[in-house]
């Protein structure tokens, strides 16, 4: 069945915990298939400890490759050029944004199938099927591969990440001749932070916010209803008023934001897609207020209100604030 | 200069989607549209055309679908688009985000196009993908989910994106191959003489053999990632919904609940 190839991201002097959660998959069935995992790291300077780490979870050999970091197509050009050197018969990636790109990249140059958002694989009669939630998680299609190479991006959190490794794997150098394409694009800034230093982490009351807000002011709602609560709470938010500028990208919930498991998480005028669904899924109690009653969101919350927000909201909050009072 | 536009017909919004359980594909007999994220692909084409920041002599759509894609292309060019093309062969059913890819790279290969714009997902398919399989077969460098794009120099543009760590600004080099996410823009609503003369501008269509396709390359059979079957994903306990009629029984209602839970 071959050996399992990793691209694992580093960013700052540590990996993402979607590689991690990648490799520690890699490793449980490069186990199960007696084969072995490997796992790939693109850079400037990535030292032998940190490449080296992967050892923890599972990778017995890190192939290690001196290029730009944060974008794709070197990426694809490294693990074309490691698939040509080794036996490898699937390719993983965690959830996150750069795996799709460098998984369809590589797809398109070996020629082989790929299968995103992927939340489950497993090993059967010699084969590696991987398991895709397709049509908003109502279904769940099953795919296999017919190339040599079988290509699986993950989705956020899909896999748990685990320590099952000796010690710190093997690091060897990979010289690549990048395409000339891929030296087309450079990258200015990263992972610049746009808006204040909100924390959503530790909260355990979130009051999370999406477009259905209205506008940048429409938050106060939010915050109104987060204060209520008092003591551990704080307001979050998605990407779609991220990016519109609405509220800080450190509040952000979702596959290219934070991951957050509150024991209330309230959304307001959120759609619930699967990007946003990913960051918030683990919440202990999930409420939310929309006044769409066929919006995805009421799939998986425990409480739904069909209604409007700007209706609800701040009788809401003098009805927590009563009620704290009482 | 020329700038093609990847655009995919696709269930409407409203329509249920659902997939044929004895074909493993998507059931596409109810009412259709243009996939919505592709508005602004093709309104971010409009405005690099009519800002003049490049100098842009035409916007071609371009799609992969069954006959009926046509009406998708047909919009496309009330949107804006001066002439569309239609890649339609039965081979091509069943393919797969590579080869999807591939087909739509071979026929993009004929225009020679200096840039390439996608929708950020398509919304059945939701691959989030085919963007960067276009950019590898045509040997351009890409980039998706693009929320900002301004043009530098003559040849070179600047893209900013949300990716894991912030925000990502990118140099990228023309020709190349852009997937632009929703909040880049907001579309155009088209005006009623674009939307009448939308079925008068060229339109070609395109055989496999047309668009130098290999048919050994594309259709479900050659596909390389094999739809195998279908589950159920594990049944979750329905939530409770309250349909909020007088907003202050509502309220109460969710406090009730709240408090059941000692979440206040
Ligand atoms: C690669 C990628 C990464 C992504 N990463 C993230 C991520 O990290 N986090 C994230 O959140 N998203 C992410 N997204 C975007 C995601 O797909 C959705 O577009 C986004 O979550 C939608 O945000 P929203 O729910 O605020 O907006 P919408 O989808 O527009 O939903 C707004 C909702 O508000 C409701 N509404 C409107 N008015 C009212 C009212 N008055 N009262 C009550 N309800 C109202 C509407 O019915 C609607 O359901 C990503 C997408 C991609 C492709
Ligand atoms: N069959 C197709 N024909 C033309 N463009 C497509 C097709 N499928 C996908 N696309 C383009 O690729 C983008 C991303 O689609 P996907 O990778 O399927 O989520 C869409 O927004 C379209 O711009």
């Amino acid at each position: 069945m071959g050996n399992f190839l990793v691209y694992a991201l580093d960013y700052q002097g540590a990996f993402n915990k979607n590689s991690l959660g990648a490799v520690s998959e890699g490793a449980r069935l490069a186990a199960e298939t007696g084969g072995e995992c490997h796992a790939i790291v693109v850079g400037e300077g990535i030292t032998d400890e940190l490449a080296g780490s992967l050892g923890a979870y599972g990778a017995t050999k890190v192939l290690r490759v001196d290029g730009p970091s944060g974008l794709a197509q070197p990426v694809v050009d490294a693990m074309a050029a490691a698939v040509a050197g080794g036996s490898y018969g699937t390719a993983l990636f965690g959830g996150g944004l750069l795996g799709f790109e460098v998984g369809a990249g590589l797809a398109a140059r070996l020629g082989a199938g790929v299968a995103m958002e992927v939340t489950a694989v497993r090993a059967e009669g010699g084969k590696i099927v991987a398991e895709r939630p397709i049509l908003g998680d109502s279904a769940i299609s099953q795919i296999e591969f017919r190339s040599p190479v079988g290509i699986i991006i993950a989705r956020l959190n899909a896999f748990e990440i685990r320590e099952s490794g000796a010690g710190p794997a093997t690091v060897e150098d990979l010289e690549v001749g990048f395409s000339d394409f891929s030296r087309r694009a450079q990258m200015v800034t990263r992972g610049e932070q746009r808006g204040a230093d909100v924390d959503i982490e530790g909260a355990d009351v979130l009051v999370a916010g999406g477009r259905g807000l209205g506008s940048a002011e429409g938050f106060a709602l939010c915050e109104d209803l987060a204060s209520a609560f008092g003591g551990s709470s704080a307001v979050a938010a998605t990407r779609a008023v991220v990016d519109a500028g609405w509220f800080p990208y450190a509040g952000q919930i979702g596959q290219t934001g934070k991951t957050v498991a509150p024991k209330l998480y309230i959304a307001a005028g959120i759609s619930g897609a699967i990007q946003h669904k990913v960051g918030m899924q683990a919440s202990e109690n999930i409420v939310a207020i929309n006044k769409d009653s066929n919006a995805p969101i009421f799939e998986f919350s425990d409480l739904g209100v069909v209604g409007d927000l700007h209706k609800i909201l701040p009788k809401l909050t003098e009805a927590v604030k009563a009620k704290k009072g009482g | 200069m020329k700038i093609c536009v990847l655009v995919k017909e696709v269930p409407d919004a409203a329509v249920q989607k659902r997939i044929d359980p004895t074909t493993g594909r998507m059931d596409r007999s109810g009412e259709k549209n243009l996939n919505p994220y592709d508005t602004h692909a093709i309104e971010a084409a409009m405005q690099l055309k009519e800002s003049g920041a490049l100098p842009v002599e035409e916007i071609v759509a371009v799609t992969m679908g069954p006959e009926s894609a046509v009406r998708a292309l047909h919009k496309a060019v009330s949107l804006g688009a001066d002439r569309s093309i239609h890649l339609s062969d039965a081979a091509l059913a069943g393919s797969d985000v590579a080869a999807t890819g591939y087909a739509l790279a071979q026929t993009l290969k004929r225009e020679s196009p200096d840039l390439v714009l996608l929708g950020q997902q398509s919304d059945d398919g939701e691959c989030y993908t085919v963007g960067a399989v276009v950019a590898d077969h045509l040997g351009m460098p890409s980039l998706t989910q693009v929320i900002k794009l301004e043009v530098e120099g003559a040849a070179t543009l600047t893209a900013e994106r949300q990716a894991e760590y912030g925000y990502d600004t990118v140099r990228i080099e023309l020709p190349a191959v852009i997937s632009v996410g929703d909040a880049i823009n907001e579309p155009r609503y088209p005006s009623l003489k674009a939307i009448m003369g939308a079925k008068k501008k060229p339109l070609e269509s395109l055989t496999t053999a047309d668009a130098g396709i290999d048919p050994d390359k594309v259709g479900g059979d050659h596909s390389a990632a094999h739809w195998v079957s279908a589950k159920e994903p594990p049944q979750k306990a329905a939530g409770q919904i309250i349909e909020d009629e007088d907003t202050a029984q509502t309220v109460e209602r969710i406090v009730a609940w709240l408090d059941e839970r000692k979440l206040i």
